[in-house]
């Protein structure tokens, strides 16, 4: 019997990651910016999107949305709402999002021409941070209704976040939402995030995060 | 609990490396797991016979080589394990340490394959 060894040497996601690559530079192409909101179930994705997305459509700064869940497309109806193209994709019981799934969805779609996507993951602190779906910028959110530790608690999560969001912060005083031990656990796993500081309820911090996203497109984008 | 999209995909890239004949079976796959990527090594381990059912791997060992998370310590100047819990403060000094260097990987670094046998050569 003769065996021999082959060295592979080759990322187990590197079929995920390079079709996130492609994705990420037709997207580019488009003058797209892609975002991925990543939280436990419950965090406000949804509710966040809702009001987001409304305030952006109302000053044409073409938002759309891909909204992640095993079942149900209770959150597309619910992010429709605020007038912009969404779109619900079914993962069937799988707790991540892929990249494969976001380019299927983005060819079978029409919605005109947009400047943002949205993609809000299916809620789940842990198995989509594997997950490249091709976006610039990766945003982890976390209320102040789940526990200032959540950060320390999934580290692989907030460390590939690029932006935190705290979200429900009109909740803050009910909550006893302890703030700065909340930014010192985001930091303590991902040095220099930028945090922003939400309540979809109230509208704080919206206009702050449309100004951010906004000005990210603008550095991406060639004039 | 991804592990089986995971044992997938690992499949997938190992099939993918497989030259395209004189495999008689695969005898073992050999994985290297980051600390923090995100996957549980029972799980894997679990779903890995699963996974590679009807497939060229289907009987193979699963052998996974676990990488511990380590960043770098400017004060030590030297790599420290952070752990799991990704606090980044050397164990050590007690200095923040910058970025992580190891501890994420996921990686398929080999395959034992056993060869078929061929009809020695005839010859002089």
């Amino acid at each position: 019997m003769t065996t021999r060894v082959l060295e592979i040497r080759k990322n187990v996601l590197s079929k995920n990651d390079e079709a996130a690559r492609a994705l990420r530079s037709h997207l580019h192409a488009r003058g797209i910016l892609t975002l991925n909101l990543v939280s436990s179930p419950g965090a406000g994705k949804t509710r966040l999107l809702e009001e987001l997305l409304r305030r952006m459509h109302t000053r044409g700064l073409r938002p759309a949305a891909l909204t992640g869940d095993l079942a149900t497309d209770n959150d597309a109806r619910r992010i429709a709402s605020s007038g912009a193209p969404v779109r619900q994709i079914n993962t069937v019981n799988r707790c991540h999002l892929e990249a494969e799934m976001i380019r299927e969805h983005l060819a079978a779609w029409n919605p005109g021409a947009f400047h943002f996507l949205f993609i809000e993951n299916v809620g789940n602190l842990v198995c989509p941070s594997s997950y490249d779906l091709g976006e610039d910028i990766r945003l982890a959110l976390l209320s102040v209704a789940e526990g200032e530790d959540k950060p320390l608690k999934y580290p692989t999560l907030f460390n590939s976040a690029d932006v935190a969001v705290i979200t429900k912060i009109d909740l803050a005083a009910a909550c006893e939402f302890d703030e700065p031990a909340a930014l010192a656990n985001l930091n303590a796993v991902r040095a220099g995030i930028r945090v922003f500081r939400t309540s979809a309820k109230t509208g704080e911090g919206l206009d702050e995060l449309i100004a951010f996203l906004t000005a990210e497109r603008a550095a991406r984008t060639p004039a | 609990m991804h592990e089986l999209s995971i044992a997938h995909a690992l499949v997938e890239t190992a099939v993918a490396s497989l030259p395209p004949a004189g495999v008689a079976r695969v005898l073992s796959v050999h994985v290297r797991l980051g600390a923090l990527s995100g996957v549980v090594r029972q799980a894997l381990e679990f779903c890995y016979g699963m996974a590679t059912e009807n497939t060229p791997l289907a009987g193979s060992t699963l052998l996974v080589e676990e990488v511990p998370a380590l960043a770098f310590c400017p004060e030590c100047c030297a790599d420290r394990e952070v752990g799991a819990a990704l606090a980044l403060s050397c164990p050590v000094c007690g200095a923040l340490c910058k970025g992580l260097t190891s501890g994420k990987d996921l990686d398929l670094l080999s395959l034992e394959i056993e060869l078929l046998e061929t009809p020695a050569d005839g010859g002089a």
